[in-house]
């Protein structure tokens, strides 16, 4: 249970860290949090030669209004998200789902950057990337570049981050008061990656759905949209043939794999339970 | 770098200031914070469990804010403010969770009990009087495999009205 020796770089500003990457090669890994990097170093599952310390960059930091966007530093933490009143305003669906990532101390260290640009599949920011349709912002050698959270996750524990690339900071769109979201999961115990969980952001007018994104997680190798039952709500008023129209739906939206502990049927069937608890309370708020 | 690299056991100096005292040690980088505290400063107190962030035996304060001193490497604190159960216990921050804990008998075998006594610290700092429900939330990262959990419950939750009942009387005796 102990790290493979390494060596050690704190890196002062991001071109530092992308600097020193290219030279360490294929054998350096970032560190910005841990909470996830360092039980894998642990376990051996990852041993990298370098480990470059971001932690120190300040350009990685703060929460900020930009236009039309909500720019918030990859190093944000967890517990950050809880009480930063700009994401409370501007990014409600990341608060609501903060008190859901993990337990206290990891969230006092653990960074928003981190859990995107890690992508674990059971974890909830990266699925909220799509409920918000966010952008993640990339730096690599040849500058720095933005994706959509549709187009970021490729699969299981792989991204749109190339070699050597640092997630940098996440643009979400601006919350508008005729938007409504909704967040909930279901665990064995609180704080332990959920066996479904799922984000959603709707917008509304006079009671109908005009658009709404809905992203579950825990579901398959990827954070992964509902676009069946996003669809069947579109343009219309939330009621219980609605929701069952919409849960059903999911039968073709996701494909739990097989797994000794869930079989694919009920993560399925707990995904339908969950979607309906949500849509009634984001029918009620509609 | 690639001379970094090639020399990956290195010893690296590292300075912070652990319970209040500037401490200076040399640790490999892949030394965790937790190793360093026990293994170099003999502050045996912080526990290494599960050293997977699992089990919350290990958590300490870092700048103020509880962490787990397993899932960083000494090398990543250096510059920082540690305190460790030693330090709290020293100073008294946590004279009122300890007693009641050990009135309680919620410490039971006593392994995790350092980190609950952390975790119940920053707890109490950030919210005067939480409910039951959110001490339990907020202990659902630390592990007691005595099943102590009601009488910790308990305790914390005793702790958390006697100060607010202490604070509301010193308030009114400041008033007078």
């Amino acid at each position: 249970m102990k790290a493979r020796a390494f060596s050690y770089f704190r890196a002062g500003t991001i071109e530092e860290a992308l600097d020193t990457h290219a030279r360490a090669g294929d054998d350096a890994r970032f560190i910005a949090g841990g909470q996830s990097l360092v039980p894998a170093l642990a376990l051996r599952l990852q041993a990298p030669r370098l480990l470059i310390d971001i932690n120190h960059i300040d350009d990685l930091r703060g929460v900020r209004c930009e236009g039309e966007w909500l720019r918030i530093g990859a190093l944000t933490r967890h517990c950050e998200m809880l009480t930063e009143p700009l994401i409370t305003e501007f990014a409600p669906l990341l608060r609501a789902a903060a008190p859901f990532v993990a337990h206290p101390a990891i969230r006092n260290r653990g960074t928003l950057g981190g859990s995107v640009a890690l992508a674990d599949p059971a974890s909830e920011f990266p699925a909220m990337m799509l409920a918000l349709d966010a952008e993640i912002e990339i730096a690599g050698a040849s500058g720095r570049r933005r994706v959509r959270a549709d187009d970021f996750f490729v699969d299981l524990f792989e991204t749109a981050v190339g070699p050597g690339e640092l997630v940098t900071a996440i643009f979400v769109p601006l919350f508008r008061s005729n938007q409504r979201v909704c967040f909930d999961e279901l665990a064995r115990r609180r704080g332990d990656y959920a066996l479904v969980g799922c984000g959603m952001l709707a917008t509304c007018k006079d009671g109908v759905i005009e658009a709404i994104r809905m992203a579950f997680f825990s579901v398959g190798n990827v954070p992964t949209r509902a676009r069946t039952a996003e669809a069947v709500l579109s343009g219309v008023r939330i009621d219980a043939e609605r929701i069952a129209t919409a849960q059903a739906a999911l039968d073709g939206d996701l494909a739990p794999p097989e797994s000794d502990e869930v079989p694919p049927a009920m993560r399925l069937h707990l995904a339908r339970v969950l979607l309906g608890r949500m849509l009634g309370r984001l029918g009620e708020a509609a | 770098m690639s001379s970094d690299i090639d020399e990956a056991e290195e010893a690296v100096r590292v300075r912070f200031i652990v319970n209040g005292s500037k401490v200076t040690c040399a640790v490999a980088p892949r030394d965790t914070l937790v190793d360093c505290l026990r293994n170099s400063l003999e502050l045996t107190g912080t526990h290494a469990g599960c050293e997977m962030g699992a089990c919350g035996a290990c958590l300490v304060q870092l700048d103020g804010r509880a962490v787990h001193a397993c899932l960083m490497f000494a090398v990543q604190a250096d510059g920082a403010r540690v305190d460790t159960i030693e330090g709290l216990s020293e100073s008294g921050a946590i004279a009122d969770l300890q007693a009641e804990f050990h009135r309680r008998n919620a410490l039971q075998c006593g392994f995790c009990t350092p980190g609950m006594l952390i975790n119940a610290h920053e707890l109490l700092a950030r919210v005067a009087e939480p409910s039951r429900e959110a001490i339990r939330d907020a202990l659902s990262g630390n592990f007691c495999r005595c099943t102590g959990y009601e009488a910790i419950i308990d305790a914390i939750a005793a702790v958390a009205e006697a100060r607010v009942d202490r604070a509301a009387q010193e308030r009114e005796a400041a008033s007078r």
